[in-house]
């Protein structure tokens, strides 16, 4: 689709670009700035509310834990849903329709909803600890992600490649990582980084799933917010942003992010 | 051999998404019949109380406006991106992406400094002398729908964006070439050809706002709580664990409702099937 740009509709396109950029770039700005309150244009440049971060256990301590779950989360999420991605594209006739639409339930369900009926049934009503909760509720969270990405992978797969392998003697499982895998690389690639990217900021899941000495980080940012309103939080919301920077980057080299759009 | 495989590959997901998922919120839902007053009790005093309904509308209605801001916008914007040259685009779509990929938090809190008592637009309204006071921006219906238009203007571009590359360019030339202006084609050949674009976009803000829990509970506060923020108030501070499943029953009911009628509705209106 091609066709001429009116010059008012470009300049409206600008004005939107702005709009979305520029709340980031005011956190940048008031992260920097030497002031005990928040405020943009930054007074005085300083780094030290970024050595603060570091100087609060609760950020550190929530960091790690929104880190460790979102790694586990997603591997978990992967696990099951490679298979079940696999099993979906490759005997597609045989299984029933209601299955794809189970595995993109979680989307479906209203995250809050989720949320607290995970803490009802699991955490309350069968008495499992918080920490492995919250890596489940996570988990489910990025299912989606797993299977309809790696999904949309493996439609473009030429499964024959697979059968002549096998009828050539190499083993299924074998086929499956020589053969398989590196051919649906790219959608796994994809589907860890959204999946990492959604369980890292997730608020409405985890505000359920927070026990003694266990946060996530955006839900420590909630509390502090609560009580201080200083710069603290505008450079730990940079930190988190330079986290998305290097995973975009990771996305620009491996699989350009044009592929986003489609 | 082939059975196994296929049953047995996607049970893993199958059990999990039932039995942690599935299960606990039929549970949910299950408890708010079971009250001694009678099935449908809590219902009753939902809908009878003047605050919890008023909740539902004024969500219903963020939503909506929500949405609305959003398809414009994100229509319009997409439409430029899709003309752009290839070096152009793939900016332009990283500029629309790095919002996306940044929390909720982070960005809620960004229009926290900005409509602020003593934030960046009371400042600057103050020294350019258009107001003396300060106006109270944050906590309004003004304040949470801005902060969501911000939210889900980036996922409806995207959206949109590889909807609008997907029109064939053969039918917007023949539209041209047949003497129809451009703004003939935008109205009677782009915009019909991208209605189950718009629809899938609008499903997916509306659901995202109607759900939302940490932009109400930044920019909205206690006085102007959104379903969302409702719920984990009942839940986690009045431990009114019946109300909250209500709510909950609520938000679940009317999301499915709108995505399966949308759905459909984005299916029958698709002028490319046949």
């Amino acid at each position: 689709m091609t066709a001429r740009i009116h010059p008012l509709l470009g300049a409206f396109a600008i004005l939107v670009f702005l709009f979305l950029l520029a709340p980031l770039v005011i956190i940048v700005g008031a992260s920097l700035s030497d002031t005990t309150y928040l405020t943009f244009p930054p007074q005085g440049l300083t780094l030290r509310w970024f050595a603060n971060i570091f100087e609060i256990s609760a950020f550190r301590n929530t960091a790690i834990t929104s880190f460790q779950v979102a790694i586990l989360g997603t591997g978990l999420s992967l696990l099951i849903g490679i298979p079940a991605a696999y099993a979906l594209n490759r005997y597609r006739v045989g299984l029933p329709k209601w299955l794809g639409t189970l595995f993109i339930l979680p989307i479906l369900v209203p995250e809050i909803v989720f949320g607290f009926s995970l803490l009802k049934s699991i955490t309350i009503g069968m008495g499992l600890p918080v920490y492995p909760s919250l890596i489940i509720g996570h988990a489910l969270l990025v299912l989606p992600y797993s299977v309809r990405v790696v999904g949309a992978s493996l439609a473009s797969f030429d499964f024959s490649v697979e059968e002549a392998a096998i009828s050539l003697g190499c083993p299924p499982l074998k086929t499956f990582f020589t053969v398989v895998l590196p051919n649906i690389r790219a959608g796994v690639i994809a589907a860890f980084i959204l999946a990492f990217i959604t369980s890292i900021n997730d608020v409405s899941i985890s505000v359920f799933l927070t026990g003694p000495g266990i946060s996530t980080l955006p839900i420590q940012i909630l509390a502090h917010m609560e009580q201080f309103f200083d710069p603290t939080i505008a450079s730990v919301s940079v930190l988190l942003m330079l986290v998305t920077v290097g995973v975009m980057a990771i996305v620009e080299a491996t699989l350009g992010l044009t592929f986003l759009t489609k | 051999m082939n059975k196994f495989a296929k049953w047995g590959l996607t049970l893993p997901a199958t059990i999990a998404v039932t039995l942690l998922l599935v299960v606990p919120v039929l549970i949910t839902i299950a408890t708010t019949f079971g009250e001694s007053k009678g099935i449908f009790s809590t219902y009753t005093a939902f809908f009878n109380s003047g605050f919890r309904t008023g909740i539902l509308y004024r969500t219903l209605r963020i939503a909506l406006i929500t949405t609305a801001i959003s398809l414009v916008i994100g229509f319009l914007t997409a439409y430029v991106i899709a003309q752009m040259p290839g070096r152009l685009k793939s900016i332009a779509i990283i500029a629309a992406v790095f919002p996306l990929l940044t929390g909720v938090v982070v960005r809620s809190f960004a229009w926290l400094i900005i409509l602020g008592k003593n934030g960046i637009l009371n400042s600057s309204l103050i020294s350019l002398g258009i107001i003396s006071e300060p106006l109270s921006m944050l906590y309004t219906e003004g304040s949470v729908i801005v902060a969501m238009v911000y939210l889900f203007v980036p996922l409806m571009i995207l959206t949109l964006t590889g909807v609008l590359e997907g029109i064939p360019r053969d039918v917007v030339e023949a539209s041209a070439s047949l003497g129809a202006k451009p703004i003939a084609t935008f109205f009677q050949v782009i915009l019909p050809l991208a209605v189950p674009g718009l629809i899938v976009g609008a499903v997916l803000v509306f659901t995202g706002s109607f759900t939302s829990y940490a932009t109400p509970q930044l920019l909205g506060g206690e006085q102007m709580m959104m379903m969302g923020t409702l719920l984990y108030q009942r839940a986690m501070v009045t431990f009114d664990w019946v109300g909250a499943s209500t709510i909950a029953a609520i938000m679940v009911v009317i999301t499915i409702a709108v995505v399966s009628i949308m759905s459909r509705i984005a299916r029958r209106l698709n002028p490319m099937a046949v």
